[in-house]
């Protein structure tokens, strides 16, 4: 199970990646591990605002539906719609598969989330 | 995992990196490579399935026929010695007990494999209902393990396995004296899938063995361990019942499009004076196949609507591996259930357009009739 360093991430298994005032959104190894073959993805409009854990879309597999919250808030500048296409590009690579682009509004964005290391521990945790 | 009921096969499922799940109870591969993968395995080459967990029951005795007449939709005096056939085992209102594969070796002596999740309450309602006949029914499900060979490569990966025996057993037909790696085995041309395919019957002892050397042996025809995962995609695309889903103890096989399996001409069996009121007042309702027209996957549960009021219930949907379409079952109106109808499904909150549709989504592939070398 991948976690990558540079990345931010959440409890519910998103990951963040700052640029600057835009941040972009994805999922994470260990999700789309649990999730299997991702078959269908559901995502927001350009345009649409967030507080930080809104959902904003959905990823499917072939057995199951899985909402996708935003870790952070913002204001959504672009959404990858390749992944419309191509779902299963989550399942091959998860962190290069983002799935929104945010302007981000929290003047402290990086407050409330995961490092890479607490995020591991996190998982190990749950795991259990 | 350690309070669930594992197979023989159990301790191989690791080696090809299996995901385990809690099946009803046993610890059973959801998948191995992963479901998309596993489903057109079996499409286009093969896959092997641990289906150990299903039960087997043993009816012997002189009034075996007549009494799996009595207690089975189907006219079990139509097959032969070394045939089989599907039947549903009803209850006293025409709805199903469970849908199961009767095994003729005899006239005195049947084998019928039922669902792992029907097991206990399938023998209770056999066993309840032996008053009046000779016959003994027993539960052999601990001493049969059972992997099934699924995919158009099948009959030549089984060739190149047991020999050309393999071949020579027809569809709906079994052989109980095939023996592989000096094992003796029951072989039928059956399946769950819609493909061509065996199903394979033999002592949990040698199960996992046999397992490992399948896999082995099928390596050079693409042969893929396959999970519950796909099993279940496959046998939706083929439209296959599963048990809990299109058939329960409410649904008939009447409403099941399961008509075919009926035999109303019988005397007598446990149902049919429901089933035959029912056909004569006409079915309420039926399972429907449909396609989203939307976005959205339709899952079980979801309801189904017509110009905004509720008409029914999916009752198995997916997105399709082989036809790359959401496609779903619903027990629907009567009124709608015929290909061509407009319906609103309710996906997590919306309400996602969508059309009835012919079925089967996917035509099966069985091998009916088999080319002049292999008639006996």
């Amino acid at each position: 199970m991948k976690v990558l360093d540079g990345l931010y991430y959440s409890k519910d298994h998103e990951w963040v990646k700052p640029e600057g005032s835009h941040a972009l959104v994805g999922i994470t190894d260990h999700a789309q591990l649990g999730l299997g073959d991702v078959v269908y993805v559901e995502l927001p409009e350009e345009g649409d605002e967030f507080q930080a854990g809104d959902p904003i879309g959905v990823v499917e597999s072939v057995k199951a539906a899985s909402d996708v919250y935003t870790p952070i808030a913002g204001k959504v500048i672009r959404v990858n719609g390749k992944l419309i296409d191509h779902p299963e590009r989550i399942n091959q690579d998860p962190y290069g598969s983002w799935l929104i682009e945010l302007e981000t509004t929290d003047a402290d964005m990086e407050e409330g989330l995961l490092s890479p290391e607490e995020y591991k521990m996190w998982c190990l945790e749950e795991d259990e | 995992m350690d309070h669930l009921h594992k197979t023989a096969v159990y301790p191989a499922y690791g080696g090809v990196g299996a995901k385990i799940v809690n099946f009803e109870g046993w610890a059973l591969p959801l998948q191995f490579e992963g479901i998309l993968a596993e489903h057109q395995a079996v499409r286009k080459a093969a896959g092997v399935f641990d289906v150990s967990h299903m039960g087997e029951v043993e009816v012997a005795g002189k009034d075996a026929s007549i009494y799996l007449n009595m207690l089975l939709s189907n006219d079990i005096s139509r097959i032969r010695d070394g045939q089989t056939q599907y039947s549903i085992l009803l209850n006293e209102n025409g709805g199903a007990v469970d849908d199961v594969m009767a095994y003729r070796f005899s006239g005195q002596h049947y084998m019928i494999v039922v669902n792992a999740a029907n097991r206990y309450k399938d023998i209770k309602w056999m066993m309840d209902h032996t008053e009046g006949y000779q016959v003994t029914v027993s539960d052999r499900s601990d001493d049969v393990a059972q992997l099934a060979i699924q995919g158009p490569k099948s009959v030549d990966l089984m060739r190149a396995f047991i020999g050309e025996e393999a071949g020579k057993i027809r569809f709906f037909r079994f052989s109980d004296s095939i023996r592989i790696q000096g094992v003796s085995c029951l072989v039928s041309r059956t399946g769950y899938t819609g493909e061509d395919g065996f199903e394979v019957y033999l002592s949990p002892d040698h199960a996992m063995k046999l397992w490992e050397d399948l896999l082995e042996a099928g390596k050079e025809f693409g042969l893929k361990p396959a999970g519950l995962g796909c099993r279940d995609t496959l046998r939706f695309e083929a439209c296959l019942p599963l048990y809990g889903r299109e058939l329960t103890e409410d649904i008939t096989p009447l409403e099941a499009d399961l008509e075919h399996f009926v035999k109303m001409e019988k005397t007598d069996f446990i149902g049919k004076k429901a089933l035959a009121a029912q056909k004569e007042r006409g079915l309420e309702r039926k399972i429907a196949g449909f396609e989203i027209k939307g976005r959205g996957i339709p899952r079980s549960g979801y309801e189904i609507r017509k110009n905004g009021k509720k008409a029914g219930r999916v009752t198995t949907g997916y997105y399709s591996p082989t036809l790359e379409k959401n496609l779903g079952l619903a027990l629907v109106d009567a009124g709608i259930a015929a290909p061509g109808n407009t319906i609103e499904v309710a996906i997590r909150g919306k309400s996602v357009p969508g059309i009835t549709v012919e079925t089967p989504f996917y035509k099966k592939k069985y091998q009916k009739y088999l080319p002049e070398p292999y008639f006996s």
